[in-house]
């Protein structure tokens, strides 16, 4: 059977897909596959029923990153049952009743999903087996809840109370995160069987206060407790079935239940008594004194609903076996109550367009059927006999006689307890004298009339079970309760009655004082009501949005200072940090001499390096004559190059030279759009700050380059040069580490060559036209674009280079070249008859799709890894083999030799996709007048 | 020798910064090539210097270090694509804004050519 816990939760998720896919379904239909799931819910759950009534727990569990602890449990126990219960029978009537309340204009399927959303999310937390993805379940009650205020998004008030609501409760939610993880390490697991049975334990690690205060942060932020009560009032502005479902009977209740849930495992000490008794005296007396003020009736409900949960918080606290039983008992009566208060607050507000208690009086002339539910409800929650709400009432205060908490002073605790039952009674007679007697409406938009028939049947269900319960109650809910009680707290509670006579005792002389002192309390209510306007309140909701205006301000200013917009700024505040980073460590060396060997100074090297730092000065020297500045930079290119040979690295020379080429023909093209000068325009100071930074770079880098020479160190370099001809079969082990070992790195990097390519092309088409006739000194372009000489010898150096770069990418296993060489040689060589003859001519001559090229040349080099999955092996691993072949003599097949050719084509196509397009629009937008000056 | 190459990387590195701190968009261009030229022959040498080796095998008595400059390679190529990247914005930007300035906030003192 516990295979079908997954179910229970899938259905909901089943019912918004539909929901959200076919959303031109009527509403009625939409409102039937909504009640699909909590129907399929139940039915599901029903069969369960008599094991779990006899103790069974179903368990059902698949691993999901068991490396964190993380498996995907799901467990149902008694407890989890009441709630399941509690969550699909009041999802079902509000699901119900949201049909006839929610307007024509009011998207049906969005409030729909949100709230199955929230359905799946509460049953996530009650179901769940570990307390990780508890959590999860638990954020996303949050964000349901989030989207369920907010969803009159026009309204500001929607806004502003979700986004307090979930600022409050996910901010809770991060406590509790860090609560869990630490209760889970401490216990050793985070599945919840272990932690239940590691009680003795958790209490006893020195992490234990950390561990609870966090866990009672979440629970008090998601339950309103006092002093995160102010949360709940603001979340009001959402549609009335909402607040019946949500801030009612089930995700306030979330907190609770993970109190309940962990109790064996958190709850026994006097940190335990003293945190969560205190929250819940405080929450259950400000929750009932506010609550007499509210003019709004949804208002009233909800700091009535405050103070009801820091009842069942004190119950908790109180630390008792039987004060848990009435807790779990309160929560299944103020659910039903609470519930169809809510449901009657949405008939009253659809039927008179208002909720202000000072505007709708004398209803029952109006909605006597409404009137006469509303009012047992209403009794209900004032704990009036022969109704649910007593029962529990009752075993409140028999509980707070029985407790020690305050020490000597535990006396003041029922005392406190009938105060918080005045003032509960006196709200609740006003609910019923404010709005249903006290003479006539004032003010409404429009008569009054019962609401649709079928509206009022939630209601109806709900106020049976306050007079059913109240009457019958152990034929009713003993069993349930007395599982629920046992799976909370791991062994059965001592005996108790659910009678409905205990006889003549105190708790009943309490409840008869809070009654006759509530109803005289309401009757004098205009002298309280005026002592009350002498504070001077602010709303919590103004204070939290000035906070978020001052935190929003601050984040701008923040930025505006951090972020200024300028390009130069950035640059020298990352360079400086670089600088420092790296030239601490400087600092602590004694020496930059290390023990290798110098090479000794050979006098063409030292050529080679004062042309190149005498060109890069000369670059900067003359930046602001760009082309002069241009051809600076290359003559550096090209020491490089020359420097790379003499070095021993012929590869990287014939690479930076064919990429030199390329840059020279890009920069040029560049030069085209781009002004040919600079003007003058640093400031002298400018121009010493850069310099002393640019200075700094060069003395870090310099000092760390030699610092760097001058030191052996091991490298991982022999294993390639000892694995290149056996592992890679090639001898150039440049190549065989581009193509072989580290193949994937390669991969990676063709990918981007083929990306970058791609993002230019995209950035070059629909560029705005802008024709330069003529350079920086007003002599136009040359009259002879394509000059005969040039054209004859790139023609003819077209198929020499072509040669060449198939003799380089064959021969670049075993010798200097390979895919990147050739690929550029063909590049360049291409290029140079795009320079020496245009674009016109060379189109229909080479009629080659860039991109295409590109993207093929990556799908090879794709291919030829994923060739050796179909071997079993990971992918990119190589193969190579000597044949023997006539005439040819040996020769050697390696597959590396295919993903060359993707690295070729790869880049023959980036290059040219860069370049060819670039100097397209040089072409596009030809000056118009040629031969005019 | 080691010092020669040393101050070399150091002076690229410094010219490289100061194209980079100036204001129009081709001389930061200039800057990143430049750059880049400091930083790949940086990579190179961390191999170590060696004269009349390189690294294929049977060529020679001893060999070069294959990574750095296996690092180095694709670096060059992987270093065109970005410059060519950053000449296309400059170009976009300059087309579509009128003027080369790397920063928005002077308006004083923008200008074309």
């Amino acid at each position: 059977m516990a295979l079908l816990l997954p179910w229970i939760l899938s259905i909901p998720l089943f019912s918004i897909v539909i929901l959200l896919l076919f959303r031109q379904l009527s509403r009625n239909q939409q409102t039937l596959i909504a009640l699909l799931a909590p129907i399929a819910g139940l039915l599901l759950l029903a069969p369960m029923i008599p094991d779990l009534l006899q103790g069974a727990v179903f368990q059902q569990q698949w691993q999901w990153l068991p490396v964190l602890g993380l498996q995907w449990t799901f467990r149902l126990d008694a407890l989890a049952l009441l709630f399941s219960f509690l969550i699909f029978g009041i999802g079902l009537l509000v699901i119900f009743y949201a049909r006839y309340y929610l307007s024509a204009s009011d998207p049906m399927p969005r409030f729909y999903a949100s709230l199955l959303l929230f359905m799946l999310a509460m049953l996530g937390i009650v179901l769940s087996g570990n307390v990780l993805q508890l959590w999860m379940f638990w954020e996303l009650t949050s964000i349901s809840s989030f989207l369920l205020i907010s969803y009159w998004s026009h309204r500001s008030d929607a806004r502003k109370g979700a986004r307090l609501a979930l600022t409050v409760t996910a901010a809770g939610g991060l406590a509790l995160l860090v609560g869990l993880i630490l209760l889970g390490q401490v216990a050793g697991s985070y599945q919840l069987d272990v932690i239940l049975s590691k009680g003795p334990q958790i209490i006893a690690d020195a992490q234990y206060p950390l561990i609870l205060v966090l866990i009672l942060l979440g629970a008090f932020t998601k339950s309103a407790q006092f002093p995160f009560h102010f949360w709940l009032p603001n979340a009001m502005a959402a549609p009335t079935p909402v607040s019946a479902y949500l801030h009612s009977a089930t995700m306030v209740k979330a907190g609770i239940f993970l109190l309940i849930r962990l109790y064996p495992a958190i709850a026994g000490t006097d940190l335990w008594f003293s945190l969560v008794s205190l929250a819940g005296l405080l929450t259950l007396l400000t929750g009932a004194y506010f609550a007499l003020f509210q003019h709004d009736i949804k208002g009233l409900l909800a700091y009535s609903t405050i103070s009801h949960l820091g009842l069942i918080t004190l119950l908790l606290g109180l630390d008792t076996d039987l004060a848990t039983v009435a807790a779990i008992f309160h929560i299944i009566n103020h659910a039903v109550f609470k519930a169809s208060l809510f449901m009657a607050a949405g008939i009253i507000d659809h039927e008179t367009g208002s909720r202000d208690m000072r505007k709708i009086n004398g209803l029952w002339h109006f909605m006597p059927v409404t009137a006469s539910l509303a009012m047992v409800a209403a009794a209900s929650m004032a704990g009036v006999p022969l109704l649910n709400g007593f029962l529990s009432k009752e075993m409140f205060f028999s509980q707070t006689l029985h407790q020690s908490v305050l020490g000597a002073l535990s006396w003041l605790l029922p005392l406190l307890a009938t105060l918080a039952a005045v003032f509960s009674v006196a709200y609740s007679a006003r609910f019923i004298h404010d709005v249903f007697f006290n003479g006539k409406p004032i003010g409404l938009d429009k008569i009054p009339h019962e609401p649709p028939r079928y509206m009022r049947v939630p209601m109806e269900v709900l106020v049976a079970l306050c007079i059913g319960v109240g009457v019958f109650p152990q034929w009713l809910v003993g069993d349930i309760l007395l599982a629920a009680s046992t799976a909370a707290l791991q062994q059965t509670p001592p005996a108790y009655s659910l009678a409905l006579w205990h006889g003549l005792n105190l708790p009943l002389l309490m409840s008869v004082v809070a009654f006759v002192a509530g109803i005289v309390l309401y009757i004098n209510r205009k002298e309280l009501f005026l002592f009350q306007a002498g504070f001077q309140s602010t709303l919590a909701i103004h204070r939290f949005e000035g906070q978020v205006q001052r935190l929003v301000q601050r984040c701008r200013q923040f930025s505006q200072w951090a972020e200024p917009g300028r390009l130069q700024w950035y640059i020298a505040a990352m360079l400086w940090a670089t600088v420092l980073l790296a030239g601490y460590p400087l600092l602590q060396l004694n020496s930059l001499q290390g023990e290798r060997g110098l090479l000794p100074t050979d006098w063409f090297s030292a050529v080679l390096v004062v042309i190149m730092v005498l060109a890069a000065m000369a670059t900067v020297i003359w930046q602001r004559q760009r082309l002069l500045a241009l051809i600076m930079i290359s003559v550096v290119g090209l020491m490089l190059s020359l420097l790379f040979i003499r070095f021993s690295a012929p590869d990287l020379a014939l690479t930076q030279l064919a990429v030199e080429v390329a840059t020279a023909v890009l920069l040029m093209l560049a030069l085209y759009f781009l002004p040919h000068r600079s003007p003058k325009q640093s400031a002298h100071a400018t121009l010493l700050r850069d310099l002393i930074l640019a200075g700094s770079c060069a003395i870090v880098v310099g000092s760390l380059a030699y610092l760097m020479l001058t030191h052996q160190a091991d490298s991982v370099s022999s294993y390639f040069l000892a694995n290149a001809k056996s592992g890679g079969g090639g001898t150039n082990v440049v190549n065989v580490i581009l193509v072989d070992f580290r193949g994937f790195d390669t991969f990676g990097e063709i990918t981007v060559l083929g990306i970058a390519a791609l993002g230019i092309y995209k950035l070059l088409t629909g560029i705005p036209r802008f024709k330069p006739s003529a350079d920086a000194d007003g002599r136009s372009w040359a009259l002879d674009a394509h000059p005969l000489l040039l054209r004859v010898v790139s023609q003819g150096l077209l198929p020499l280079a072509l040669l060449v770069s198939v003799y380089l990418f064959f021969r670049g296993h075993n010798l200097p070249g390979g895919g990147f060489v050739a690929g550029l040689v063909t590049a360049v060589a291409l290029i140079m008859q795009y320079i020496a003859h245009g674009v016109d001519w060379v189109k229909p001559r080479l009629n080659l799709q860039f991109s295409a090229l590109v993207a093929s040349g990556i799908l090879i080099a794709w291919l030829t890894g994923a060739f050796s999955w179909l071997f079993g092996k990971p992918f990119l691993t190589s193969w190579f083999d000597y044949f023997d072949i006539p005439l040819l003599g040996q020769i050697e097949l390696a597959s590396a030799i295919a993903f060359d050719l993707g690295v070729y084509l790869t880049v023959v196509g980036s290059t040219l996709l860069i370049l060819a397009n670039l100097g397209k629009l040089t072409t596009r937008h030809k000056p118009e007048h040629r031969g005019q000056i | 020798m080691e010092l020669l190459i040393a101050i070399a990387i150091g002076l690229l590195t410094g010219c490289g910064v100061l194209l980079i701190l100036r204001g129009r968009t081709f001389a930061v261009m200039l800057g990143l090539t430049m750059l880049s030229y400091a930083v790949n022959l940086f990579i190179f040498v961390s191999g170590g210097l060696t004269a009349g080796a390189g690294a294929v095998l049977g060529a020679s008595e001893q060999y070069a270090d294959p990574l750095p400059q296996a690092l180095v390679l694709t670096a060059i190529v992987i270093g065109f694509a970005m410059t060519a990247f950053l000449v296309v914005l400059a170009i976009r930007a300059r087309a579509e804004l009128g003027h080369d300035e790397v920063d928005l906030q002077k308006p004083n003192t923008r200008g074309g050519a």
